[in-house]
C-alpha cells in the first residue's frame, strides 16, 4: 500500500536542508512571530476544513474505508474545534506570567514569558492522518514557529491532500510538508530542529529521539501502550458495554492509540459481558459486520497480516467467542472477542492496534490467579505504562485505587477515550507510551519556551554579596537566604550605603 | 551495581517513596544532613575548588537549605490534584490532572558547584516522590566522597544511592533503563546521555551552559549606578566559581566610547575584592583541575588574543590561579570568543551602537542567561522579543538563581527541561490526567449506526453549540 507517486525530484539531504534553511529565515525575519500571522493561519486552517470537508472525508475513505461519521467528527470537527479555541485564546495564552518575587532578590520583580522554539518538524502517524498533522500544527502555528509537517506514508491519499491544501491556504515560506517514507524522514531527521513531535510507535520513536539527540533538539513522543479497561460488575452494563464499542471499534476500528486493548472482568462477570457486547455489537454492525458501512477497514496487508497472526495463534483461536470472521480483499475482519487467552500469546504482549478485544478474567481458579478486580491493577503495572486505562465501576474505593495505584498517560473513569476531547486534559503518554503533552494550552506550551526574566533595581545592593569576605557578611548571609526578619532588616541597612 | 537499581526499582513498586510524610522525611533529613555538616561541606568546597566559606554558603549550602525549606513549606500543595474545568457537554463528569512519580531516576552533577546541582536536583526528585541514583562529579572528589559517605547516614538507602566513579561508570549507567535522567554539564556530553536516553525512551533533562553575554548600556551619568554595575559583572564573573559557572558572565558588550571608563571601574573593583596581584589574591576560587587550567591557558595562547588583555593575564599553574583577567576586543574567531570560556577571562567586545548587541548575540547558540544592564525599556523590550536564552536578567547577575518562582533551563544548545522550586518537582513528575464520567445522561448518537441525524447531533456538540442541539432534538433543526 505505499504511495506509488512518481515524484519529480527526490527529496535528499540537500532538499531537507535547503527547506530548513527557507524556514529559518523566515522565522529570524519574525514573520511567525507575528500576532496576526498566527491568526491569519489558523483561519486559513479553518476555511481549509470548511471547503475541502468532501474532498478530506474521501481521502479517508480511500486510506483507511474511515466511515463520513468518523471522519466527519473525529478527525474534522476536533480540529475545528482545536483551531477555534486556539485563535479565541492565543491571546492570552502569549501573554507573560507574572512571578512572584521573594525577599532573597528584593526588589526585584520577575516574569516568564513564552517565545517560540523557531522551526519545528511534526511527523505524524496513519490512523488519523488528517488531526494527527494538523493538530500539533496548530499548536505550533499558536505559539509562533515555522514548521515542517510529514504526515504518513501509510495513508497517501491524505498525505496528498494535506500537502496540496496546506499549499494552496496556508504561508508556504512558512509551513511545509513533506511527502515521503523512510529516506525523506531520515533526511529531515538529519536536520537541527528547534522541536520535534512525533506520533506512532516505540520503535521509530527511539530513532527520532536518537537523531534528535544530535542535536539536543527537545522532542514529544505521542505513543501508544495496551490501553486496558476494568470492568467491575454492578454497573450498568449496557452503557459500559457500548462505550467500550464506541472507544473500540467505533475509533478507527481499534486502530487507534487511545482504543481499548483488552478489558479485565472477574470471571463471574465475564459471561454477563459477553452477551452484552454480542447483543450491543450486533445493534450496531448487524449481522454481517464485514459489510457493515460503519467500520473502518484494516490500513493495510501488513498490518492485516499482522491481526490475523495474532488471532491464529494455536492457543489463542480456540478462545474467539464472537466473530474472527475475515475479508481479506478488502482487509476486513470483524469485531472479534476472545476469552481468557493465555498471558504468553502474542496478542497480550503486543498492542493489538486492532478489531480484536481479548477479555481476561479474574477470580477464583483464573489463569491469571488474581482474584479480585483490584488486583488486576498490578497485572496492568506490570506491563509497560499504556497511553490510557479505563474502568467501569461504581466503588468509589475502588476508582480512588484506579486512579492512585495505575499509571498511565490518561485515566478515564466510566468511559473510553473522550478525554481526547477534553481541552484543559494534557494528553500525552508515560514511561513507554511516550513523553510530552498537547491539547488546547498544553500545545501552545510544548511548542514555546518558556524565558524567565528577573528585572532588578540599582537600589539595594547588599554590600554582603561581595568579598572580601568575612564572618560577618556570612553571618548576614545566613539570615538573609533563611528569611530572619531581624537579619533581613540588617541585610535591607545595606540599602542605605548603595 | 545493577543490584542497587534492582533494589531502587523495588522500593518504588512497593510504594516506599509515594507517602508524603515519607517524602518529609527525606527532605527533613536532608536539611539536618547539611546543617549538621557545614563544616565538612565548607572544607570539601575549599579542597576541590578553593571556595571561601562565604563563597559556599552564598552558592551552595545556603542555596539548599532555602530549597528544602520551600519544597517543605509547599509540598502538600503541589501533591494536590488539579481540577480541570469541564465543558457544558461533558457534564456530569469530573476532570483532573494528578502528578505522580516517574520512578527511577538517574542525577549526574557537575563539579563546579557539587552540592547544589547534585542535592536540588534530588530534592525535586525526592519531592515527587522517586528513587534516586546520584551520580556526582569525580573532578570534584572530596565532595564526592562526602556526598557517597554522608547521604546513607541520613537519608533512606533503599529509595536514594549514591555512586562514586568517573566518566566509565556514567557510561554503565546510561546502559541501563531509568524513568528520567537529569544532566547537568557540558552540551557534548548532554549529546551522549540523550542518546542512550533515546534507546529507553527515557525523558531526559539538560541543563547545559552558553556563552551568556552581559549587555551594559549607557549608565555612566550617575557614578552610583556605574559603581553597582561594576559590582555586579564582577561579583557574576569572578564570584562564582572564578568564572567557572553555566551562569557566569562570559563576556561584555559595551559601546565603544564606554570601554575604557568600564575597564577602569572594572580594574578598581576587582582589586577591591581580590586583591591587587596574583600573590595576593584571596576571596576567589581557584581552577578545578590541570585540564581546565591547560584549557584556560590556551585560550590566551593567540598572540592576538595575548595582545588584547588589558588587565591580569598572569598564572600560577602549581596553586591552578589564574587571576581575573580582561581582554578588549579579541579577535572575533578566536576560540575565547567561540567555545564558552567557563573560567576567569572577560573579554569586553565594543560596538558603535549598543543595539548592534542584539544581533552579535544572535550569531551564537542560545546561552542560559543574557544579562543587560540598561534603563532603556524599549531596549529591554527589544531584548526580550528579539533575542532567546534560558533566562533574561536586568540589571543584576547570578541572584536569579535564587527565584524559586522562576524556571531555571536552557533553550536550544544550552539545554531543555528546567528546575528550582515547583519546577523541580515538576520536571520528576509525570502528570496524569482523569476523567471521571457517570452513566447517565447517555447521549445515543454516539453510537452506530451511523444516520444524518446523528452525524448533525455530534456536529453540532462538537461546536457546542447547545442552542442548535435543542433546535434538532425538537425536530426544528433538518439534517
Amino acid at each position: 500500500m505505499a504511495s506509488e507517486v512518481e515524484k519529480k525530484a527526490v527529496f535528499d539531504i540537500d532538499s531537507a536542508t535547503e527547506v530548513v534553511q527557507e524556514l529559518r529565515a523566515s522565522f529570524v525575519a519574525g514573520k511567525t512571530k507575528d500576532y496576526e500571522w498566527r491568526r491569519t493561519q489558523l483561519k486559513a486552517m479553518l476555511k481549509m476544513m470548511d471547503e475541502n470537508e468532501p474532498q478530506i472525508i474521501a481521502a479517508l475513505r480511500d486510506d483507511l474505508s474511515k466511515p463520513e461519521l468518523e471522519s466527519s467528527i473525529y478527525e474534522i470537527a476536533m480540529l475545528k474545534n482545536s483551531c477555534k479555541l486556539a485563535l479565541k485564546k492565543m491571546k492570552h495564552w502569549m501573554m507573560p506570567e507574572k512571578a512572584k518575587t521573594s525577599l532573597a532578590t528584593f526588589p526585584s520583580s520577575g516574569e516568564i514569558v513564552s517565545e517560540p522554539l523557531g522551526v519545528v518538524l511534526v511527523i505524524s502517524a496513519w490512523n488519523y492522518p488528517l488531526l494527527l498533522s494538523l493538530d500539533p500544527v496548530i499548536g505550533a502555528i499558536a505559539a509562533g514557529n515555522a514548521i515542517v509537517l510529514k504526515p504518513s506514508e501509510i495513508s497517501p491519499a491524505t498525505a496528498s491532500l494535506l500537502a496540496k491544501l496546506v499549499a494552496n491556504y496556508m504561508d508556504s515560506s512558512c509551513i511545509k510538508v513533506v511527502e515521503g517514507a523512510v529516506p525523506e524522514t531520515t533526511a529531515l531527521l538529519e536536520q537541527k530542529w528547534d522541536k520535534i513531535m512525533y506520533t506512532g510507535n516505540g520503535r521509530i520513536a527511539r530513532i527520532v529521539m536518537a537523531a534528535a539527540a544530535k542535536h539536543l533538539t527537545p522532542v514529544v513522543l505521542e505513543l501508544g501502550g495496551k490501553c486496558p479497561v476494568i470492568v467491575d460488575s454492578g454497573i450498568n452494563l449496557q452503557v459500559a458495554t457500548r462505550r467500550i464499542i464506541a472507544g473500540k471499534w467505533g475509533c478507527n476500528n481499534g486502530q487507534a492509540c487511545i482504543s481499548p486493548d483488552y478489558i479485565i472482568t472477574t470471571k463471574d462477570y465475564a459471561v454477563e459481558l459477553v452477551d452484552s457486547f454480542k447483543c450491543e455489537l450486533e445493534r450496531f454492525y448487524g449481522k454481517n459486520p464485514l459489510e457493515s458501512k460503519d467500520l473502518s477497514r484494516v490500513v493495510n496487508s501488513n498490518h492485516f497480516a499482522r491481526l490475523l497472526k495474532l488471532l491464529d495463534e494455536d492457543k489463542v483461536s480456540s478462545k474467539i467467542v464472537y466473530g474472527g470472521e475475515r475479508d481479506k480483499s478488502n482487509l476486513k475482519i470483524a469485531p472479534t472477542i476472545l476469552l481468557d487467552v493465555p498471558q504468553d500469546s502474542l496478542i497480550m504482549n503486543e498492542e493489538i492496534f486492532g478489531p480484536l478485544l481479548p477479555i481476561i478474567t479474574v477470580g477464583a481458579k483464573s489463569i491469571n490467579s488474581i482474584d479480585k478486580v483490584e488486583d488486576s491493577f498490578d497485572l496492568i503495572n506490570s506491563g509497560t505504562k499504556p497511553l490510557a486505562a479505563y474502568m467501569f465501576t461504581n466503588n468509589k474505593k475502588l476508582k480512588e485505587k484506579f486512579v492512585e495505584k495505575v499509571s498511565a498517560g490518561g485515566l478515564v473513569i466510566n468511559d473510553t477515550t473522550v478525554h481526547l476531547a477534553e481541552p484543559t486534559l494534557p494528553f500525552g503518554g508515560v514511561g513507554d507510551s511516550g513523553m510530552g503533552a498537547y491539547h488546547g494550552k498544553f500545545s501552545f506550551d510544548t511548542f514555546s519556551h518558556k524565558k524567565a526574566v528577573l528585572y532588578r533595581s540599582f537600589a539595594g545592593d547588599a554590600p554582603l554579596r561581595y568579598p572580601p569576605y568575612t564572618n560577618g557578611k556570612l553571618r548576614l548571609l545566613k539570615a538573609l537566604l533563611g528569611g530572619s526578619i531581624l537579619g533581613i532588616i540588617r541585610a535591607l541597612m545595606g540599602w542605605s550605603k548603595a | 551495581m545493577e543490584k542497587s537499581i534492582a533494589e531502587l526499582r523495588e522500593t518504588f513498586k512497593n510504594g516506599g517513596t509515594k507517602s508524603i510524610s515519607w517524602r518529609k522525611s527525606q527532605l527533613k533529613a536532608l536539611l539536618q544532613l547539611i546543617n549538621q555538616n557545614e563544616d565538612s561541606i565548607f572544607k570539601a568546597l575549599d579542597q576541590d575548588l578553593g571556595k571561601s566559606p562565604v563563597e559556599s554558603y552564598r552558592d551552595e549550602v545556603g542555596v539548599l537549605k532555602k530549597s528544602v525549606t520551600y519544597t517543605l513549606s509547599c509540598l502538600e500543595k503541589w501533591v494536590a490534584p488539579k481540577k480541570a474545568e469541564v465543558p457544558l457537554l461533558f457534564l456530569p463528569a469530573k476532570a483532573e490532572v494528578m502528578p505522580q512519580p516517574l520512578g527511577v531516576v538517574l542525577i549526574f552533577s557537575s563539579w563546579n558547584f557539587p552540592f547544589t546541582l547534585a542535592l536540588d536536583p534530588l530534592i525535586g526528585a525526592i519531592s515527587a516522590g522517586n528513587t534516586v541514583l546520584l551520580k556526582p562529579s569525580d573532578l570534584a572528589p572530596a565532595c564526592m566522597s562526602f556526598l557517597v559517605e554522608t547521604i546513607p547516614k541520613y537519608l533512606d538507602n533503599k529509595a536514594i544511592k549514591v555512586v562514586a566513579g568517573g566518566a566509565d561508570i556514567g557510561v554503565r549507567l546510561l546502559q541501563l533503563k531509568w524513568d528520567k535522567i537529569f544532566f547537568t554539564g557540558s552540551p557534548r556530553v548532554g549529546r551522549l546521555v540523550m542518546a542512550a536516553a533515546a534507546k529507553h525512551l527515557t525523558p531526559v533533562t539538560l541543563e547545559l551552559g552558553g556563552k551568556c553575554p552581559a549587555i551594559v548600556d549607557t549608565l555612566f551619568t550617575t557614578p552610583s549606578k556605574a559603581k553597582v554595575t561594576a559590582k555586579r559583572i564582577v561579583g557574576g564573573k569572578w564570584g562564582p566559581c572564578t568564572g567557572q559557572a553555566c551562569i557566569a558572565i562570559d563576556y561584555l558588550l559595551v559601546e565603544e566610547k564606554f570601554a575604557s571608563t568600564m575597564i577602569e571601574l572594572l580594574k578598581k573593583t576587582i582589586k577591591r575584592f581580590y586583591g591587587e596581584t596574583i600573590k595576593s589574591l584571596k576571596n576567589i576560587s581557584r581552577i578545578v583541575n590541570k585540564h581546565q587550567f591547560q584549557r584556560l591557558v590556551n585560550l590566551l595562547k593567540d598572540p592576538n588574543v595575548a595582545n588584547s588583555i588589558v588587565y591580569g593575564g598572569s598564572v600560577d599553574e602549581e596553586k591552578l590561579v589564574i587571576e581575573p583577567t580582561i581582554l578588549l576586543d579579541p579577535p572575533l574567531h578566536s576560540e575565547i570568543m567561540s567555545e564558552e570560556i567557563f573560567g576567569p577571562l572577560l573579554p569586553i567586545i565594543t560596538l558603535k551602537n549598543i543595539e548592534e548587541s542584539i544581533n552579535f548575540i544572535n550569531s551564537k547558540s542560545n546561552p542560559l542567561v543574557i544579562y543587560a544592564f540598561t534603563e532603556d525599556e524599549t531596549f529591554k523590550k527589544r531584548i526580550l522579543s528579539e533575542t532567546s536564552s534560558g533566562t533574561v536578567t536586568f540589571n543584576d547577575s547570578m541572584v536569579q538563581f535564587l527565584c524559586d518562582s522562576l524556571p531555571f533551563g536552557g533553550v536550544g544548545q544550552s539545554g531543555f527541561g528546567r528546575y528550582h522550586g515547583k519546577y523541580s518537582f515538576d520536571t520528576f513528575s509525570h502528570e496524569k490526567s482523569i476523567l471521571h464520567r457517570s452513566f447517565y445522561p447517555e447521549i445515543e448518537p454516539r453510537y452506530p449506526p451511523w444516520t444524518d441525524f446523528k452525524l448533525l447531533f455530534i456536529k453540532l456538540a462538537y461546536e457546542f453549540d447547545y442552542f442548535g442541539l435543542i433546535l434538532l432534538l425538537l425536530g426544528f433543526k433538518r439534517s
